[in-house]
């Protein structure tokens, strides 16, 4: 019980440290964490709709209901280089559980993303989507898959960055990859029959599917669900494999 | 009288990581000489240091730059791990006290408090009930409002002790951290160290002021080319070092 409340403390005051550090401004912290997303769907919405003419009915809404998640999960990984390595000063001198440094700023992440869903909502209302009753266990279940996607992936990189400190810039040369193989900005069934299958072999590809199936259909898919579900378990052992391996050099490189 | 801090014929050796330090892609392609370098060129920090410390003592590390001394503090304070041998810790340890310890530049100095009192082992709440008396002893002025990175190195010394010394920990790390303050915040900090020696807690200290040394500690280890060279009185030891100091 008294190392539950530890664990709570740290969260805590971690939490508040990565809000202060970021954002000087709650308010203008929160208006930022609904500008980024939206200025990208707004490109995105401009290339795909306009200058492409992609044909998908209810297009911004198609678009912000994946992308959204998709900002949270590029957000969380794309920062995680730094996680370590911005904190040498508490890593070199004093101990506490330093998976929760990562584990703060995934879940911060999520509170951004948890805060934009009623810009999504907003849109749903504007294309009279369906509210059904799945939106309920759906958003919660959701997020704490992809919490468990992004604390593992910034896990296993902010540590590994600390020895190859390159890894940042691989990272990102690889989430553009994802991006594009990831149906987000297109969906699942625009993808060639052939190669369909292939389609969840990419970790992010159920998750995201689920989120638009969510917003845009309000259902579920077990399939999908299932699927992320075991790939959310598998980066949370991986990563804490090399976490663990790992852990007792950090104060020795930084 | 119990043993609170016991090190067994201790090593502790660093990999040269300047072999990783071009990248993964520059470690790929040079993969033998990276790993061979890795495993082979070693920095020895420090080689089969043994000595056990007991509860309520209070000990000084002393040695040249470059001995050895945060070493061993860092495998006390447990952050770094040895690489043969055996340390015992068998209390809870106070953070490392170095200069600008655990702080973060943008935090103002009442946010770095609250931070670190809650890292450092205490709940929010004993951090809150303690916030007066932290800046009391900080006599920081209204620069507890700025952020920390407009601090000088002896404000930043004196935040950072004073954090520490509303801590309760039963062993005291403080490394060369009491040089930069001040003369009237020295003496308050040797008074306070004195206090928590009154009180029983176990003191380690490195510092290269011998009248800090002979003042707060009754023993002192004399570590040199990373190994132990004497362990005694203070007074006996710290003549011995000055000896060798001013006759090479």
């Amino acid at each position: 019980m008294n190392e539950l409340r530890r664990y709570y403390d740290i969260i805590f005051v971690l939490t508040q440290k990565e809000l202060r550090t970021r954002y000087k401004n709650l308010g203008l912290g929160y208006i930022w964490s609904l500008a980024n997303p939206l200025a990208y769907s707004a490109v995105y919405y401009f290339v795909f709709k306009f200058v492409m003419k992609v044909k998908v009915d209810c297009f911004p809404l198609f678009l912000i209901s994946a992308l959204f998640p998709w900002q949270w999960f590029s957000n969380s990984v794309g920062v995680a280089w730094i996680t370590y390595l911005g904190n040498a000063p508490l890593i070199k001198k004093v101990i506490f559980p330093r998976n929760l440094l990562p584990f703060v700023v995934s879940f911060q992440d999520m509170l951004h993303f948890l805060a934009s869903v009623p810009i999504i909502f907003l849109f749903m209302a504007i294309y009279s989507k369906p509210f059904t009753w799945w939106l309920i266990p759906g958003i919660p279940l959701l997020s704490v898959i992809q919490f468990a996607y992004t604390y593992s992936l910034g896990l296993a990189i902010s540590s590994v960055n600390l020895f190859f400190r390159d890894l940042e810039k691989l990272v990102g040369v690889f989430m553009t990859f994802l991006f594009y193989l990831t149906p987000i900005v297109y969906s699942s069934d625009m993808v060639p029959e052939a190669y369909r299958p292939y389609t969840v072999l990419n970790p992010v590809a159920p998750l995201m599917m689920s989120w638009r199936l969510l917003f845009f259909e309000g259902r579920m898919d077990p399939g999908l669900l299932g699927l992320s579900v075991v790939y959310g378990i598998l980066f949370l052992v991986v990563s804490h494999l090399i976490y663990r391996k790992l852990v007792w050099r950090f104060a020795e490189v930084l | 009288m119990s043993t609170v801090i016991r090190f067994d014929s201790v090593s502790k050796h660093y990999p040269r990581y300047h072999h990783l330090s071009g990248g993964i892609k520059n470690f790929l392609f040079n993969l033998p000489k990276s790993i061979r370098g890795l495993r082979e060129d070693r920095f020895k920090a420090l080689e089969e240091i043994s000595f056990s410390i007991n509860s309520g003592e209070s000990v000084a590390f002393v040695g040249r730059n470059g001995a050895g001394k945060s070493t061993t503090l860092g495998l006390i304070a447990q952050v770094l791990k040895p690489t043969t041998g055996q340390v015992t810790v068998s209390r809870r340890v106070s953070p490392l006290l170095e200069l600008g310890g655990g702080f973060h530049p943008d935090l103002s100095g009442i946010e770095n408090i609250q931070l670190n009192g809650v890292l450092m082992g205490l709940s929010r709440k004993q951090v809150k009930s303690r916030m007066e008396a932290i800046i009391d002893f900080a006599e920081l002025g209204e620069f507890i409002d700025q952020p920390i990175r407009t601090y000088s190195s002896g404000m930043l010394s004196r935040l950072g002790f004073s954090v520490i010394a509303n801590l309760d920990p039963e062993i005291l790390l403080i490394d060369e951290v009491l040089a930069v303050g001040d003369a009237s915040f020295q003496e308050k900090c040797l008074k306070k160290i004195s206090e928590f020696k009154k009180s029983g807690v176990t003191i380690v200290l490195v510092s290269h002021s011998e009248n800090d040394i002979l003042r707060v500690c009754d023993r002192a280890i004399w570590i040199e080319n990373h190994r132990l060279r004497m362990d005694g009185p203070a007074g006996d030891v710290m003549t011995g070092y000055r000896d060798s100091v001013s006759h090479p």
